[in-house]
């Protein structure tokens, strides 16, 4: 099978409003590898905060306006694990018994989470220009657990001749973000992101990543409230900085 | 106002032993049952099998408990139904007095814990003694199980030392493993001797033979169902499978999901009382089938999954959450994942409807569930139920958790995803105004830094790299 010649990305709310660096570099990184990049206009979020929450009907109106923004048979790249499970796993149940439930599996079946997409579509092998680094592995447990596709980024660190991959002790272990449960139930979620944050320590990377901002954002804003500790990047960051080195 | 659960779990987190202990014991027990399953393609067979016969009791649950209720009359046990824990309460106690029972020795049972049974009776004059050693352990010191599989969990030696020693100033001092269980063991046997009633729980009821099987490691299961006169076994009526050869494929599944053993140091087959010319066993067997609230979980065919459960524990052992709490904390007889489905579901959404938010969906359980539950899918579900405003589920009290404020909230937060302007409008408002950005958000700036909105947005600088926008 030919790969896609040209995908939609998908940048996720996220990303948009904090991180949006991670999702340029994820664009570049898609373009460099050959495919035409396209950024749908209509996108917002992918419904999942209310999904998660038991606000169902909301969470439809919103990932209404994602089905209108993603139409049509090109692939759906996204950033994210966590939004892509969203995507393709939650989505067939979300529209199960409505008009939209033909177009919700149809996007599911066309959904790909950028390092699998990568890895597994693309079968793209970097060009490590940067000097020794370490770096610590955070999979997200959507990555992980719901998609089965951590394998892919660790695939892709591997490829990086001058990166020491860690992985934290524990290191399948939640972070302890989890949406609105960081919210809903703060001392659990920082006790967890606390421990994690410890294990990320004693790893000695210089820097941390993942496939997902939410662990990120919870993870790094508690390495930062702590003081020091590793610089933290989207991974999609790294891969562009590793293969474009001064 | 933070809830009586965060309450509790703020105590949790705070005591920094049972943290330790909790911890130590969880990942031992992870490495164990990895360990028990060192091929992943056998695991995922068992597995599936073990869905598969689950859900297939499931599916024929009523025919299977009227052919188990017949083929246990048939082996000569009687049969009780209990709708409710007060119905399974007052029918152990009529089988004790009639028998003239002083005290019953107990097996371990969480039904039992569901049903409250010790307190019932001991307001009644009837003492009961737990013989399993956690269980033991918790008696002693007033404590309820945090684990359904190891009750004592939360416990180390030291503190069980210090407890014996106060109950029991007769023995020797002891702190270490095995003095401790000889204390019991001494202890123990007295109890056994003495006793005329039993009380066991159950693992599985084969329908087919009529057959009861008990799994345990420490004897006490075969004492408590043989040696006294008269055993009373209590079961949740979702116990049951179709037939004996389903046994074997759930027996291995249990214990090596459990404690990673291969097989445990007793499995007990209970197939009726003592016949003519048998020299031991009981001369009456009573099974109580206990409802309570078992069928409404039943009604549902998604939450339906819940009733699947085999009681393994695993899902505790690999839950993030439980692994920093432990049992206590959830206040419910079931805690961990499996009970963060099943006790909203037994004791309603307005009581326990708030352990389905106590939990981040990383799915950890539902990969170690050796029946496959979906338990992150049922924990989104039972969310749903808790605040949808066109409630009809058959789930206790759906809706009671919905108020005004935070539906208003996610109500306009869909009225400004749902529309791209809207949503583009403020989204570029807010990287405008970052540095309005409040630098501390409440819970999530108490033990991290806030995140602050970039200068613009990523749609808008996609257009600056050139990229087409469609």
């Amino acid at each position: 099978m030919r790969p896609p010649t040209e995908v939609l990305f998908f940048g996720t709310c996220l990303i948009d409003l904090l991180f949006p660096q991670a999702g340029l570099s994820a664009m570049r990184l898609l373009r460099e590898a050959g495919v035409r990049v396209i950024y749908p206009r209509g996108q917002t979020c992918c419904g999942q905060p209310a999904w998660n929450s038991g606000y169902r009907e909301e969470a439809r109106r919103v990932a209404l306006t994602q089905l209108d923004a993603l139409a049509g048979d090109r692939p759906v790249v996204v950033p994210s694990g966590s939004c892509a499970g969203m995507l393709r796993v939650h989505y067939p149940s979300l529209f199960a018994g409505t008009a939209d439930e033909a177009r919700a599996k149809a996007l599911a079946g066309r959904v790909y989470e950028l390092t699998e997409f990568l890895v597994r579509v693309l079968d793209w092998h970097p060009k490590d220009l940067g000097p020794p680094l370490r770096v610590a592995v955070h999979h997200s447990c959507s990555a992980r657990r719901e998609l089965g596709i951590a394998d892919a980024a660790a695939a892709l660190l591997r490829r990086l001749d001058q990166v020491e991959a860690v992985e934290p002790d524990h290191g399948s272990e939640c972070c302890g973000f989890g949406g609105t449960f960081a919210i809903k139930q703060p001392e659990l979620s920082a006790a967890m992101a606390g421990d994690k944050a410890e294990a990320i320590r004693s790893t000695g990377a210089q820097v941390l990543v993942s496939q997902d901002c939410g662990c990120l954002m919870n993870l790094g804003g508690t390495l930062a409230r702590q003081g020091g500790g590793p610089r933290v990047r989207h991974i999609a960051e790294l891969l562009w900085e590793r293969t474009h080195a001064e | 106002m933070p809830s009586e659960l965060r309450l509790r779990v703020e105590s949790g987190l705070g005591n920094g032993r049972v943290r330790v202990n909790i911890r130590r014991a969880m990942d031992h027990l992870v490495h164990k049952r990895a360990a028990a399953f060192p091929d992943a393609e056998e695991r995922e067979g068992l597995r599936a099998q073990g869905e598969a016969i689950r859900a297939e009791a499931l599916a024929r649950l009523p025919e299977l408990l009227e052919t188990l209720e017949r083929t246990c009359t048939g082996n000569g046990m009687r049969v009780h139904w209990a709708e409710t824990a007060a119905e399974a309460n007052r029918i152990a106690l009529d089988i004790l007095r009639a028998k003239g029972a002083r005290t019953l020795i107990k097996g371990k049972s969480m039904v039992s814990e569901e049903m409250g049974l010790n307190a019932f009776l001991a307001a009644e004059g009837i003492e009961a003694v737990e013989t399993d050693l956690g269980e033991l352990i918790l008696q002693l010191g007033g404590e309820r199980p945090s684990h359904i599989i190891a009750p004592a969990i939360h416990k180390d030696r030291y503190e069980v030392a210090e407890l014996f020693g106060r109950c029991f100033p007769e023995l020797p001092y002891r702190e270490d493993i095995e003095g401790l269980t000889a204390a019991a063991r001494a202890v123990m046997r007295e109890r056994f001797r003495a006793a005329t009633a039993g009380l066991s729980g159950v693992n599985f009821a084969v329908a087919e033979t009529g057959t009861l099987c008990l799994v345990e490691n420490e004897g006490n299961g075969r004492l408590c169902t043989s040696a006294p006169d008269v055993h009373i076994a209590v079961m949740g009526i979702e116990k049951v499978i179709a037939r004996l050869d389903q046994l074997p494929p759930l027996l291995t599944l249990l214990t090596r999901s459990a404690t990673g053993q291969p097989v445990t140091t007793y499995v007990n087959l209970i197939s009726g009382p003592r016949r003519a010319g048998e020299r031991d066993g009981p001369s009456e067997v009573h099974l109580i089938l206990l409802d309570n609230g078992r069928s409404r979980v039943y009604a549902d065919p998604e939450l339906r999954d819940t009733l699947r459960c085999i009681r393994c524990g695993a899902c505790m052992n690999h839950c993030p959450i439980y692994a920093r709490l432990g049992g206590h904390a959830y206040g419910t007889v079931y805690p961990g994942p499996i009970g963060s489905i099943l006790e909203p579901q037994l004791q309603g959404l307005d009581r326990q409807g708030e352990l389905a938010e106590a939990s981040t969906l990383c799915g950890a359980c539902a990969e170690a569930c050796p029946v496959k539950i979906p338990i992150p899918k049922l924990l989104n579900r039972l969310r749903w139920e808790a605040v949808r405003p066109d409630p009809d589920a058959p789930t206790l009290a759906p809706g009671s958790r919905r108020r005004a404020l935070p539906a208003l909230g996610w109500w306009l937060w869909a009225w400004v995803y749902a529309s791209p302007g809207r949503y583009r409008a403020i989204s570029t408002l807010a990287g405008r105004l970052r540095w309005l950005a409040p630098r501390r958000l409440g819970a999530w700036t108490r033990s991290r830094t806030a995140p602050v909105p970039a200068p613009r947005p990523l749609s808008r600088l996609v257009e600056a790299e050139g990229f087409e926008r469609e």
